[in-house]
């Protein structure tokens, strides 16, 4: 399993900033900059098929605020390997992986919705679990849970 | 001359509240006559903030909220997400639990795909065949409830074990409730194989490649039916499921009759594996011997200082997990169920991410429907067994 990391780090160099093993799952953080290429990289050269999942995690006392972590699957060689980005809370973009696997669609809409984070070039960046209207974002650590939101009235979704 | 009329789109708003969709899901279709042009789902109707809930919960206190995930099969949620947390804790439970798990975890995948054939059929018209099913069900539902206590919302495994051993005669019950699951499937698949309407409301109904499907993110059954015989069970065996003699179906066109007949089958290969388990079932305990982990009996608690301070700490503070991430996935009854779990060494999770298969699953229905009609929207919607508790949780 660690030979995929190896590679990434000979692959990519310097834009792989950390790799890591815990309980049998390798993660790799990256830079925002090489997500693109390192994921196509995943997909092309090392079979990874399936994008399993995406997810933001917010760490407000840190200074990239937000990671945004990738899960992918190799049906073939039946590897997985976990990839991060970390952005800032003033700059949270990161770029949207559909070009590479479709299945990013909802759950980027849903990383965009519950933490704020900016997908470039995603075709539709609504929010998804909640609704039009809602006031900040629900899964950011500093979210006021006893807030009172508007009373939602349903979208027309026409456009 | 132009002899063609003069049509205009229509749009029709399906759902959040119409029998057919299975749930809270609302889609706004764009029509052409009856013919779908376009699409637009919108979910989030039955969001509970299951994950932000979760962070403010101690790791035994979430089982409850995890029933309500996929509430068809909840004993499976269960499963999946004790096993997320036990691999944090790099916990190896006894074999007699890892049977039982294995035990009621193929019951709920037999369950789940009960009510998601039956309710399906009811859709398109078919309505025997549900009374077939659930009769089925009910005996297991009744197994389920001397199990447990509840029937839908079980919340019966723990982290490192089960909240208690099976009930007795447990053995013969499940093996009649099995035998008059065979009786009630060659019921309906007498009824549907070769029913010309049948056939022709799901043949090349919603097709999708398995190029396509793959992309999607697609998992379980509708992965399998294009052919693709990915499956957790067998790519990543967990509990023995490697050491059971079954079969992964697959199906070859990827569309509605192929979906649910990949159901029919795998309820048979469950009957296997529940079989085998009880076969094999060991005798042994139920939960790890952790009291970091598990709460002592009860007559410690009663009887000694230390065991009245273990349970004590365990209730107030939570399990204390060190700090780490693991994401962990199990076959549930739609597909990939993953926990993706961060622990920062707290009694509670820093963060909590539910992989629900059915929200890869549902993205692509736009894509399935366009160019079909209304009814078949409600036929492939069904098929894809989407449930609106794992969708928005």
């Amino acid at each position: 399993m660690q030979q995929l990391l190896d590679q990434l780090k000979q692959q990519f160099g310097d834009a792989v900033i950390e790799t890591s093993s815990f309980r049998g799952d390798d993660t790799a953080v990256i830079k925002v900059s090489h997500l693109i290429d390192v994921c196509r990289y995943l997909q092309e050269s090392c079979s990874m098929n399936f994008l399993m999942d995406v997810c933001g995690v917010d760490y407000p006392e840190r200074k990239d605020r937000f990671e945004v972590v990738y899960h992918m699957y190799s049906q073939s060689t039946r590897k997985r390997i976990r990839l991060k980005v970390r952005v800032t809370e003033a700059d949270p973009h990161v770029p949207t992986v559909i070009g590479i696997w479709k299945s990013a669609n909802w759950f980027e809409r849903e990383a965009f919705d519950l933490f704020g984070i900016i997908f470039d070039g995603h075709p539709y960046l609504r929010r998804l679990l909640t609704y039009e209207g809602f006031e900040g974002h629900a899964l950011r650590k500093d979210y006021p849970v006893n807030k009172r939101q508007q009373i939602p009235t349903p979208i027309s979704l026409l456009d | 001359m132009d002899l063609s009329l003069h049509t205009h789109k229509m749009h029709l708003n399906l759902g959040p509240s119409h029998p057919t969709m299975h749930g809270t899901l609302r889609v706004l279709l764009t029509l052409d006559g009856e013919t779908i042009v376009d699409a637009n789902p919108e979910i989030g109707y039955l969001h509970r903030c299951f994950e932000k809930e979760s962070e403010d919960h101690t790791y035994t206190q979430i089982f409850p909220y995890t029933d309500r995930l996929n509430y068809l099969s909840a004993l499976m949620n269960n499963v999946g997400y004790a096993m997320a947390v036990e691999k944090l804790l790099g916990l190896q439970i006894p074999p007699r639990c890892q049977y039982i798990r294995v035990i009621i975890s193929e019951l709920s995948r037999i369950m789940d795909h009960l009510v998601c054939i039956g309710t399906n059929l009811v859709d398109l018209g078919a309505l025997t065949n549900f009374w077939y099913f659930f009769n089925v069900r009910e005996t297991m539902t009744n197994w389920v409830e001397r199990l447990c206590g509840a029937r839908l919302t079980n919340t019966y495994v723990r982290v490192g074990g089960l909240a208690k051993d099976l009930p007795a005669g447990s053995d013969k019950e499940l093996r009649s409730c099995l035998k008059e699951l065979n009786k009630a499937v060659k019921d309906v698949t007498g009824l549907l194989k070769k029913n010309r309407i049948f056939m022709d409301r799901t043949q090349n109904v919603g097709v999708i490649s398995a190029e396509d499907a793959i992309n999607w993110g697609f998992t379980g059954p509708c992965l399998r039916a294009c052919g693709v015989d990915y499956d957790v069970r067998k790519a990543a065996p967990y509990y023995d499921y490697d050491r059971f003699s079954w079969d992964v179906p697959v199906g070859v066109v990827g569309d509605c009759y192929d979906r649910l007949f990949v159901r029919f089958e795998e309820m048979v290969q469950s009957t296997r594996i529940i079989e085998q388990a009880l076969d094999k079932l060991p005798d042994g305990p139920i939960e790890v011997a952790n009291n970091q982990v598990v709460l002592p009996p009860k007559h410690e608690v009663y009887n000694s200082i230390e065991g009245l301070i273990r349970h004590f700490e365990l209730i107030m503070f939570g399990i204390k997990v060190e700090p780490g991430e693991v994401y962990s996935y199990t076959e549930a009854a739609n597909g990939e169920l993953g926990f993706y779990i961060v622990s920062d060494g707290s009694g509670k999770p820093y963060r909590i991410k539910v992989r629900p298969p059915c929200f890869a699953i549902y993205q692509a229905f736009p894509e399935l429907i366009k160019g079909q009609m209304i009814a078949d929207a409600v036929a492939i919607l069904g098929t894809l067994n989407v449930v609106a508790g794992e969708l928005d949780r």
